[in-house]
């Protein structure tokens, strides 16, 4: 039976594996989750038969009460709100796996000081870890749903602090570890780490959160993997494992599509001064343009890269926009959409916003392989996005998006951007190709102006 | 060093160099579910508690056994649904049968 047991949970984690491989492509992707699905199901019905189960009451509400709640939450989740719903349930997982872990130190109870060495230092790496990712996760999920001001939130001193309170974990850890009999030890040990929770993530601004989405990712892997150290159960720690690294490698994408550090990312406190200076400087004017100029040119263009932002997502504007993409392409033109590593608000979300759209995803275009492409193109429409095409990541040194990798919109024969104002993204730079000759400005609502380019090129 | 642990660390370590390959092969196209449908994957700490809940100790135990299977189901049943929504919209172009596919 325990053998059995064991070969089913090695399915189970063929499956996990071979899900993440179909990942691979769009067109197995489904039919990849779904195996991850079953993998999953099957490690839950391998465990149900375990003899060491006496009641399933417990189980069976909490498998149905969160069931339901899972359900509910993955039916009504808007695209945009996509990153909340992730770092939710990144945090539900890191906070089962430090129940989980806590839970068997609890279970252990009287035979604990017979506990193994290994058995301990994962337990505490699972609670302090776990625990951690849940209250992380809460606060860069309130921060991206705009339940918490989304600007770092900085008192002096608190790297120190917060390297501090890591410090007292480590510490009280080891105690703990020596002597597993000091049964109060995990509480304070799991208190503290939920403070560093929250203390490590208010610093951190909002537009840095898919990164600390990213590494929340990791985290919940890398507790589960701990936790399937504390219990010895294999399948926990390869599926932990595989998230970890998942997560990690996500992160990394992240950073260096800002060219940042990830140490620059968690402690610098970036976006919590807007440059004042930027706000004084000199009144340049921009030349606008209506949507009537835009739609002449737009109408004798052979080929069009669509460079959507952000922006596009919160005007709702990304079903009007593959509307005039459609229009563009019935009247012969090349259409394609150009997506920075950045765009959205976690790795590959813009894909997910226009693919709600209806935009086929073979048109979406990955800016590696699209940047070389601007200068044969006769207009570049920008929508919703600025820092990302932004040329000062190229040439001004002080600028914070210096050595940032950027689309070369610039090279375009004509630049279009839509955009509400003037104001700078993000980063707080000014933008310099709002000024650049070729540039065609046209303010107003991303929504407004599209479908009005729709009304005109249909006319 | 107990003879399980040592085949704990040889796992974990050669988990990391399989998550390596296979993750790093998706395209950034797929990146958001990828990160939700593997966060579904991480939510296999529900096999652990599961048995904490069940165990039929009673008391503490089995109150944090059971905060925890509700925790890990809702990121195991949201993450493989939401995943699997996301994936449902990725379409290719198909010429003229994408009319069809506009809802």
């Amino acid at each position: 039976m325990i053998i059995l047991t064991y070969l089913l949970y090695l399915l189970a984690a063929v499956l996990f594996i071979l899900g993440l491989k179909l990942l691979s492509s769009p067109k197995t992707a489904q039919r990849g989750n779904m195996f991850g699905a079953m993998g999953m199901l099957l490690a839950v019905v391998v465990t149900l038969a375990d003899q060491r189960i006496l009641d399933f009451t417990y189980i069976l509400a909490g498998l149905l009460f969160g069931g339901l709640i899972g359900v509910v939450m993955a039916k009504k989740v808007e695209m945009t709100s996509m990153p909340q719903m992730v770092g939710l349930l990144n945090g539900f997982g890191g906070g089962a796996s430090a129940l989980v872990a806590y839970s068997e130190y609890v279970r252990l109870g009287e035979g604990v000081s017979l506990a193994s060495l290994d058995v301990m230092v994962t337990l505490v790496l699972s609670l302090l870890i776990g625990s951690l990712t849940l209250l992380g996760s809460l606060i860069a999920s309130a921060k991206l749903h705009g339940m918490m001001r989304s600007a770092p939130i900085l008192y002096p001193m608190q790297k120190q602090i917060n390297a501090l309170i890591l410090l007292g974990i480590l510490v009280l850890g080891g105690f703990f570890i020596a002597d597993p009999g000091l049964w109060y030890f995990p509480i304070i040990i799991v208190a503290l780490s939920v403070v560093l929770g929250v203390t490590s993530v208010i610093p951190i601004g909002g537009a840095d959160m898919p990164v600390v989405i990213s590494l929340m990712n990791s985290y919940s892997g890398l507790a589960g993997a701990m936790t399937g150290f504390v219990l010895s159960n294999n399948v926990l720690i390869i599926a932990g494992t595989l998230v970890g690294t998942s997560g990690l490698i996500l992160t990394n994408i992240m950073c260096k599509a800002m060219n940042r550090s990830l140490a620059n990312v968690l402690f610098a406190g970036v976006g919590a001064d807007y440059k004042k200076e930027d706000q004084v400087k000199e009144e340049r004017r921009v030349v606008r343009y209506t949507p009537e100029d835009a739609a002449f040119i737009l109408e004798s263009a052979q080929s069009v890269i669509i460079v959507p932002g952000y922006g596009l997502a919160v005007a709702q504007a990304q079903h009007v926009l593959q509307e005039l993409a459609r229009i563009l392409t019935e009247r012969g033109a090349n259409v394609r959409y150009a997506i920075h590593p950045v765009a959205g608000r976690m790795p590959g979300h813009m894909n997910v916003l226009l693919a709600e759209a209806n935009v086929p995803y073979d048109l979406l275009v990955e800016m590696d392989q699209i940047n070389d492409d601007f200068q044969n193109t006769d207009v570049a429409l920008i929508i919703g996005a600025n820092d990302v095409v932004n040329p000062a990541a190229r040439t001004k040194k002080e600028s914070p998006l210096y050595g940032m990798p950027i689309l070369n919109v610039d090279y375009a024969r004509t630049i279009m951007v839509v955009k509400r104002s003037m104001s700078a993204g993000f980063a707080g730079e000014g933008n310099e190709l709002f000024y650049d000759k070729k540039t065609m400005m046209v303010f107003g609502d991303a929504k407004a102006v599209v479908t009005n380019l729709v009304g005109l090129l249909k006319g | 060093m107990s003879e399980t642990l040592l085949v704990s660390i040889y796992i974990f370590v050669l988990a990391t160099f399989v998550g390596i390959e296979v993750i790093s092969k998706v395209p950034p196209l797929l990146h958001t579910p990828l990160m939700s449908g593997s966060n579904a994957i991480s939510g296999i700490t529900l096999v652990g508690s599961l048995i904490a809940a069940g165990e039929g100790h009673g008391g503490l135990s089995v109150i944090l056994g059971t905060i925890a299977v509700v925790m890990a189901t809702v990121n195991v049943v949201g993450g493989f649904l939401v995943t699997d929504r996301m994936l449902g919209m990725f379409k290719k172009d198909t010429k003229g049968k994408k009319e069809l596919n506009a809802s």
